[in-house]
């Protein structure tokens, strides 16, 4: 199937149809947040302490994206090509062990 | 005739809901209005009898959510049904946009009703053509014979191009009388209009979509583009199904504009829907009188047959335009169109707007042979007397 941004390429984003005729038939797109990446929209980045980390997992319930994950370790990582910086998992993590700092770009 | 059909004494309604069902429609989401509801009753029995198997029948809250359920089932891959009339397909307008937007090959039948203020459950063209730049095709049946056959097409149009369309009947005077209509056994449909070939589905889960997506000022364009191509793209498809659907089954349908007796004609007479039946009839009558006129039927309104219409302009004098329907501010929508696509050709016959049966009244043969009359004047003064005429004004 034709798609309108093409598939996921390493650093790049979006590409750009130049030919009408290299639109499909109808607005449909291919998985988006697979070309994507929200992350881009960050301006804080939340940062994980594995010394205060209790493993209760509320972070991972509260995520609105799939932007946290659970390792194989048992600690949470973070999946930064999605995470939009929202912050909502340091505001409830009860440990304190996620803190949100300013992104280096 | 290659088949035996199956002769039925059916409502135009009814001859709808027999049109679906012998469609093998999948889905069918519709809330009830009045003159539309028995197409839906109808499709109820078919399920609640047994006679249809695979029908998913979506109960909703308003025409709104119909559309909706419509849209979500024909992105899913199914072949979608819905029916309405009047205030209905208003409250569906915006959803009318996303079905063809997302070029999903929905088919609805409206009856055509008079939008209230004052309330009225009569027959009028306006609310169909209120929704001619939503990117649907329209189809106007002039008999209950056509509201069956142009069911079948419809679908068979709309799956091709991957654009939805609407048929169009005349409430009460087809939707609730009953007529001879000639069906076509169940193998026959099917050899006619096999299973549908989504162009996407969302149920293809090894290569997910997403629908109604953002398009922004860079992609939105082309988009538009390739709708008004699949319109253009249409006009051949429907002289093409039209034409196999003649071999097929008997009626011929290739001719987007039906020409009745127009070979000779000094000036025809040109409208859309059940008010064309009594046209022809009249044209009978004027014929033995010595007129020499014809009459021009608009089956297909979206893809407007523009062609056709220059091709017919260029034999005539002049072309009476029987408007059931008005854009208030202008004039008849029919005459408005037919207008705009003579203004760049060589063919300018004389061209007069008649509003006529606004609301459901009544328009007789007795009524056309007046216009002839009129129309004759016209002609042999050379211009017109007013360009937009309110025939049975109450003076």
């Amino acid at each position: 199937m034709n798609t309108l941004f093409g598939e996921k390429k390493e650093g790049a984003t979006k590409i750009v149809l130049k030919s009408v005729d290299e639109y499909p038939d109808a607005p449909i797109t291919l998985g988006t947040t697979l070309i994507n990446f929200t992350g881009d929209w960050r301006t804080f980045i939340p940062v994980v302490n594995n010394d205060k980390c209790v493993k209760c997992y509320i972070c991972w319930k509260f995520c609105p994206e799939p932007a946290i994950y659970i390792r194989e370790d048992g600690y949470v990582g973070i999946d930064y090509d999605y995470c939009k910086g929202c912050g909502i998992c340091a505001n409830e993590c009860p440990t304190k062990a996620i803190t949100m700092e300013k992104e280096e770009k | 005739m290659k088949y035996k059909p199956i002769r039925k004494v059916v409502s135009g309604n009814y001859a709808a809901a027999y049109a679906a069902k012998h469609a093998r429609v999948e889905v069918v989401a519709a809330y009830p209005i009045t003159p539309q509801t028995s197409i839906i009753e109808k499709i109820a029995e078919f399920i609640s009898n047994g006679e249809v198997e695979n029908l998913q029948y979506v109960p909703v809250e308003s025409e709104h959510s119909a559309m909706a359920a419509c849209i979500g089932a024909s992105a899913a891959g199914a072949r979608a049904f819905t029916a309405t009339s009047a205030q209905g397909l208003a409250l569906m307008h915006e959803m009318l946009h996303w079905a063809s937007g997302a070029r999903l090959p929905i088919v609805m039948v409206d009856v055509n009703r008079a939008m209230a203020p004052p309330w009225s459950v009569w027959d009028d063209q306006t609310d169909s053509l209120a929704q001619r730049d939503t990117g649907w095709m329209q189809f106007y049946a002039e008999n209950n014979q056509e509201v069956y056959d142009g069911v079948l097409m419809a679908f068979k149009v709309a799956e091709t191009v991957n654009l939805p369309a609407m048929v169009v009947e005349s409430a009460f005077i087809l939707s609730h009388t009953y007529d001879i209509v000639e069906m076509i056994p169940q193998e026959l449909v099917d050899e006619f209009l096999p299973p549908r070939k989504p162009l996407y589905t969302l149920t293809d889960f090894d290569n997910p979509i997403a629908v109604g997506s953002l398009g922004g000022p860079n992609d939105y364009y082309e988009f538009r583009y390739k709708i008004e191509k699949a319109m253009d793209d249409a006009r051949k498809v429907i002289k093409e199904v039209g034409k196999e659907f003649g071999e097929m089954f008997g009626r011929d349908y290739r001719q987007m504009i039906e020409l009745y007796r127009t070979d000779d004609a000094d000036f025809v007479f040109m409208g859309m829907g059940s008010l064309m039946g009594t046209v022809k009839q009249a044209v009978d009558v004027l014929r033995e009188e010595g007129y020499k006129v014809g009459a021009a039927k608009v089956r297909w309104f979206r893809p407007f047959p523009k062609d056709e219409l220059y091709e017919l302009a260029k034999n005539v004098e002049g072309i009476a335009v029987l408007d059931r329907n008005f854009s208030f501010g202008q004039e008849g929508i029919l005459f408005n169109e037919a207008k705009g696509v003579l203004y760049n050709t060589n063919a300018h016959p004389i061209i007069k707007n008649y509003i006529v049966g606004l609301g459901g009244r009544d328009f007789t043969v007795n009524d056309v042979k007046k216009i002839a009359e009129n129309m004759k004047a016209i002609i042999e003064k050379g211009e017109l007397d007013v360009e937009v005429d309110w025939y049975h004004l109450k003076r």
